[in-house]
C-alpha cells in the first residue's frame, strides 16, 4: 500500500447512522504523526461523531480504519488505548474525591495502586511536555484547566501517541488556552500525532498544521494551515448557498413585541453565558438566531422564558396596547399568569418540552394542567386538542395515549410544536426546530413557523443551518461567545458574512 | 474479509419495539412461575420435596380463617406502606425512610394513647390517634424534602439515616419518660379504647388501607398533583418548563408520603401491637419497597403482591415448625421473586441477539 510513513490513523469511506440521520457519510481522513490537525465543521457536522469512532464509543456503520497501514477494530475505548488512541472529551470524566494520580491510575488492571511510582511517571510525563500539575492534589480543589490537563496526563500515562481533544480551549481563558496550545506544539515535537476538534478560526490558524472540514456529515479536503486564511475556511464550513425555496412572506406592519436591553447571565461556575445582549423582536417577523453552539441561545431563550437566572438587564414585553410588562425575576408560571402568551420549543424536546412516558394527550396537558378549579385533571380539552394535532399535522402514533417517547424525531416535534402554536402565543420561540427531522418534517415546521408570523406573532428562530435562517428568517442576530455579534437583514445577508460574524467576532474583539 | 464476522461480539443487545400490554402482564406472570420454579432449588438443597412444602406454605397461609386472618394481618402494613412510597418512587424521590416514617407515627398515636384515654370517648380518641400518626409521619418526611428542596441533597442517605433516629427515640422513650414498671425497658400495653376494633375477625386497618388504595389511584391518575408527580418523575427540567415549583411539589409530595406511612403507624400500634417497641416497623418500610417495586407502582397490583408476600412470610413460618425449614426460605424466595421480575422488566425492553444468528440473516 502506498502509504506515508507518518500517516498514524486512515479512516476510509465511514458512515455512521443515527436512526434517519446520517452523521458520517462516507468520510475518508488520515492523520499523521508529527502533525496538529485540526477538525473544523459547524454544529452537527459530526466532528465529535466522527471521532467517537477512533475512540471506541461508537462503532461505524460502514468503513474501515487503518493504523499504520494495518486494519483495526476499535470496539471499546479500552481497546482504543491499547491502539494507543486516547481522546479528551469536552466533558471531562474524572473522579471528584480522588487526587490526580488516583484519576491517572483509575481503571488500569494491571497495575498495581503503587503510588509513589505512578506520581514518579506522572512526573516524568509533566516535564516532558511542560504540564503543571501536583499529583496528590484532589480534583475537585482544581480549576477547569488543571482538569483538562488532568484528562490529558491520563491519556498520556496509558500510552497514547495519537490524541483527539474535543474543542478543548471552549472552557479556557485565554492564558490557559496558549498555555494549552504550548504543550500540544511539545507533544507534536515528540511526534505524536493530534487532532483537536473546534470551531475558532483563529485558534486553527495559530496551532494547527493541516485542518480538514467537514460539512453536514460530509468531508470537504484537509488542507494546509500555512496555504489557506479563515475566509477560505468559513466557505469550505458553510459552503455555497442552496437555494431552498421557502416561502417568505412580508408582514404589513411590524410593532415592537419583545425588547431585551443589556442581559447577562452567568452559570453556576461564574461564566458569563450572555453578556449584556441586547435586540428587539417585532411582530410578523421571524428573528433569526445564528451562532456556534454554546454561545449563548439555550440561555438566551430559557432567560426570556424565565427558566434561566438573569444576572442583569431587562426583557420586557409588549402588549397590544403598547404598555410593556418586565419579565425579569417571575417565574415561568407567574409570566403566564400575568398573560403574557409565550411559547417555546426547546432543543432538548423529551428531556424539557415533553414528557417521554406520557401519551399526546398527557403531554397537551403540560399547558393546561392547571386549568378549571378543584383538585381534579380535566381531560376533554387536551384530548380534544391531542386528535386535532394528530389529524392537522399528520403525527404518525397509534393512539393519542401511545407514549410520545416511542414515536420517532419528526412526530415528537410535530407534537411539540403543535401543542405550543395551539395556545395562540404573541411571542414563539424554538430552538434547533429542524435538528434531525427529515425535509417534509423541516418544511412542514418552516410553514407552521411562517404561518404564525404571518398571523402577527413575533418568532425567535434558533437555527444552526445557515442556509435556512437566511431563506426562512426576516432578519438574522448572530451571537457570538455569549455576545451580539451583529444583527443583520436575512434579504441581503450572505452566507460568509454571517460565518465570519459567528466565528471571528471574539478574535477581533480581544486584539 | 473473512475475519470481520468474528469480530461482531457474540451477544448483543437491541431495543425491542413496543409490545402490546397483554403480553407484557403474559411476561410478569411468566416470572413469577419461573421465580417459584427456581425457588425449588434451595428447598431442594436442604432435603424438603419443593411440592409438599409450597403445599405447606399455602396450608400455613391461607387454608382455615385463622391462618387466613393472620396472613392479612401482615399484608396491611405492607400494603399500606407501599402506597405511601409509590408516590416517591413514581417522582423518583428515593424515600427509603418509611420505616422512620412508622415509627414515628406510632410514636405519636401512642402518646395519645397513653395520656389521652379516659379523657376522650374511644372514637374520637382514635380519631385523634389516626390524625396524630399522620401528621408525625409525615412531618418526619418532610424533614429530607426541605432539605432536598432547598441545598440539593441525596434523599436516599437522609430518609434512611432518619430511619435510626427514629428508632433511637422510641428506645429513649422506652426505657425513659414512657417506661411502664420501672427496669422493664417496656411501653404499658393501651387500653382497650385505644385500640382498634375487629370487622371480620381482623382489626379495622384493612378497611383502611383498601380505602387508601382506592384514594391513592384516583390521586396518582386523576389529580393535578398527581399529574405533577408523574411529569417531575419524567423529567424535572420538563416540571419547570411547564411552570412547576419542584421544590414545593417535593415537599407535599414527601408529606403525604410520610403521613400515609405514619397512618400504617397508628395501625400497627393500635391494631396488632397494643404497644409501642424500638422494632414496631419490622422492616416494613423495606419490604413495602419490593410490594411497590413488583406491582409496578400500580395501586390495585399491590394488593395481590403484598397477599404473595404475606403468604410467603405466614407459610414459611409454618414451614419451619412443620418441617423444620429455616423461615429464612421466605426471604430467599423473595428474593429470587425479586430477581425475576426485574430481569422480565430487561427482556420486556430488550431481545438478545447471537452472533450466529446475525450471519445468517446477511446470508439469507
Amino acid at each position: 500500500m502506498l502509504l506515508e510513513h507518518n500517516c498514524a490513523i486512515e479512516m476510509r469511506g465511514i458512515t455512521k447512522r443515527f436512526g434517519q440521520v446520517v452523521a458520517n457519510d462516507s468520510i475518508d481522513m488520515r492523520i499523521n504523526r508529527g502533525e496538529i490537525l485540526a477538525l473544523l465543521g459547524e454544529n452537527g457536522s459530526g466532528k465529535t461523531t466522527l471521532m467517537n469512532m477512533l475512540s471506541g464509543i461508537y462503532q461505524p456503520d460502514e468503513g474501515e480504519i487503518y493504523k499504520d497501514g494495518e486494519r483495526i477494530f476499535i470496539r471499546s475505548p479500552r481497546e482504543a488505548y491499547g491502539y494507543g488512541i486516547g481522546m479528551i472529551h469536552q466533558h471531562y470524566k474524572l473522579i471528584e474525591v480522588f487526587t490526580a494520580a488516583q484519576n491517572i491510575v483509575l481503571g488500569l488492571d494491571d497495575e498495581k495502586m503503587d503510588l509513589r511510582r505512578t506520581n514518579e511517571k506522572v512526573m516524568e510525563i509533566c516535564s516532558r511536555y511542560g504540564f503543571e500539575v501536583d499529583p496528590s492534589r484532589k480534583v475537585y480543589d482544581m480549576s477547569v484547566s488543571q482538569k483538562q490537563t488532568i484528562e490529558i496526563i491520563k491519556v498520556l500515562y496509558r500510552g497514547a501517541d495519537i490524541l483527539v481533544l474535543d474543542e478543548p480551549t471552549a472552557v479556557l481563558t485565554p492564558q490557559e488556552t496558549q498555555k494549552l496550545f504550548k504543550v500540544l506544539l511539545n507533544m507534536k515535537a515528540d511526534g505524536k500525532a493530534i487532532v483537536i476538534i473546534t470551531h475558532k478560526l483563529h485558534e486553527v490558524m495559530e496551532v494547527s498544521d493541516k485542518v480538514a472540514v467537514l460539512r453536514k456529515g460530509k468531508y470537504i479536503g484537509t488542507v494546509n494551515t500555512s496555504e489557506t486564511d479563515p475566509q477560505a475556511l468559513t466557505d469550505m464550513m458553510v459552503g455555497h448557498a442552496v437555494t431552498l425555496n421557502i416561502e417568505r412572506p412580508r408582514y404589513p406592519e411590524p410593532k415592537r413585541k419583545l425588547v431585551v436591553e443589556n442581559l447577562t447571565c452567568v452559570d453556576n461556575e461564574g461564566v458569563r453565558k450572555l453578556d449584556r445582549v441586547s435586540f428587539e423582536a417585532n411582530t410578523g417577523e421571524i428573528l433569526g438566531v445564528a451562532g456556534i453552539s454554546g454561545s449563548g441561545q439555550k440561555e438566551l431563550l430559557e432567560a426570556i422564558t424565565g427558566l434561566y437566572p438573569v444576572k442583569e438587564g431587562s426583557i420586557r414585553f409588549v402588549r397590544d396596547d403598547g404598555s410593556e410588562a418586565e419579565l425579569v425575576g417571575m417565574t415561568p408560571r407567574r409570566i403566564r399568569e400575568t398573560g403574557v402568551g409565550m411559547a417555546f420549543v426547546p432543543e432538548d424536546r423529551l428531556g424539557m418540552g415533553l414528557v417521554g412516558s406520557m401519551g399526546m394527550t398527557g403531554n397537551m396537558m403540560l399547558r393546561s394542567w392547571r386549568n378549571g378549579r378543584g383538585a381534579f385533571l380535566r381531560k376533554k380539552e387536551p384530548e380534544d386538542l391531542a386528535n386535532g394535532i394528530w389529524k392537522e399535522l399528520d403525527v404518525v402514533t397509534p393512539s393519542i395515549t401511545y407514549p410520545v417517547r416511542r414515536l420517532s424525531g419528526g412526530n415528537v416535534q410535530k407534537v411539540l410544536v403543535g401543542r405550543e402554536i395551539a395556545g395562540n402565543p404573541q411571542v414563539l420561540m424554538t430552538a434547533y426546530a429542524v435538528r434531525g427531522l427529515d425535509i417534509n418534517t423541516s418544511y412542514t415546521i418552516y410553514n407552521l413557523l411562517t404561518e404564525q408570523k404571518m398571523k402577527g406573532v413575533a418568532v425567535l428562530y434558533v437555527g444552526e443551518d445557515l442556509d435556512v435562517l437566511i431563506e426562512l428568517a426576516d432578519r438574522i442576530l448572530v451571537l457570538c461567545g455569549g455576545q451580539v455579534a451583529g444583527c443583520v437583514d436575512a434579504r441581503s445577508v450572505t452566507k460568509e458574512e454571517i460565518g465570519l460574524m459567528m466565528t471571528q467576532f471574539n478574535a477581533k474583539g480581544a486584539e | 474479509m473473512s475475519g470481520t464476522e468474528n469480530r461482531t461480539p457474540l451477544i448483543r443487545l437491541a431495543k425491542r419495539s413496543e409490545m402490546p400490554p397483554r403480553t407484557i402482564w403474559a411476561i410478569r406472570v411468566a416470572s413469577i412461575i419461573v421465580a417459584l420454579i427456581l425457588g425449588c432449588i434451595p428447598m431442594i438443597l436442604t432435603g424438603n420435596s419443593p411440592i409438599e412444602a409450597y403445599g405447606v406454605i399455602l396450608k400455613g397461609s391461607v387454608s382455615r380463617p385463622i391462618y387466613l386472618k393472620q396472613t392479612i394481618k401482615i399484608a396491611i402494613p405492607l400494603l399500606g406502606c407501599a402506597l405511601a412510597i409509590a408516590p416517591c418512587f413514581k417522582m423518583r424521590f428515593w424515600n427509603i425512610g418509611a420505616e422512620g416514617q412508622i415509627t414515628m407515627g406510632a410514636v405519636a398515636a401512642t402518646y395519645f394513647a397513653l395520656f389521652w384515654v379516659g379523657k376522650v370517648p374511644h372514637v374520637a380518641l382514635l380519631a385523634i390517634m389516626f390524625l396524630a400518626g399522620a401528621v408525625a409521619g409525615g412531618i418526619w418526611g418532610l424533614i429530607p424534602a426541605y432539605f432536598k428542596a432547598r441545598w440539593n441533597t441525596n434523599e436516599t442517605l437522609f430518609t434512611l439515616m432518619m430511619n435510626y433516629i427514629a428508632i433511637g427515640i422510641v428506645a429513649w422513650l422506652q426505657g425513659g419518660p414512657w417506661e411502664g414498671r420501672k427496669g422493664s425497658q417496656l411501653i404499658p400495653m393501651f387500653n382497650d379504647a385505644a385500640r382498634l376494633p375487629q370487622v371480620f375477625g381482623v382489626h379495622c386497618g384493612w378497611i383502611i388501607v383498601l380505602v387508601l388504595v382506592v384514594i391513592m389511584h384516583i390521586y396518582m391518575t386523576r389529580t393535578k398533583q398527581g399529574y405533577e408527580i408523574a411529569v417531575i418523575g419524567d423529567s424535572v427540567n420538563t416540571a419547570r418548563y411547564a411552570g412547576m415549583n419542584v421544590g414545593w411539589i417535593i415537599m407535599r409530595t414527601m408529606f403525604i408520603s410520610g403521613a400515609i406511612c405514619g397512618i400504617v403507624g397508628f395501625i400497627i400500634v393500635s391494631g396488632a401491637n397494643f404497644t409501642l417497641y424500638k422494632g414496631v416497623a419490622n422492616g416494613v418500610g423495606f419490604t413495602s419497597i419490593t410490594v411497590a417495586w413488583l406491582s409496578q407502582l400500580n395501586s390495585f397490583a399491590m394488593i395481590v403482591i403484598s397477599m404473595i408476600l404475606a403468604i410467603l412470610e405466614k407459610g414459611a413460618n409454618t414451614l419451619q415448625t412443620r418441617m423444620q425449614v429455616p423461615a429464612s426460605i421466605a426471604d430467599i424466595i423473595t428474593g429470587i421473586l425479586l430477581f425475576c421480575m426485574l430481569s422480565c422488566e430487561f427482556f420486556i425492553n430488550y431481545s438478545l441477539i447471537f452472533r450466529h444468528k446475525v450471519k445468517e440473516e446477511a446470508k439469507a
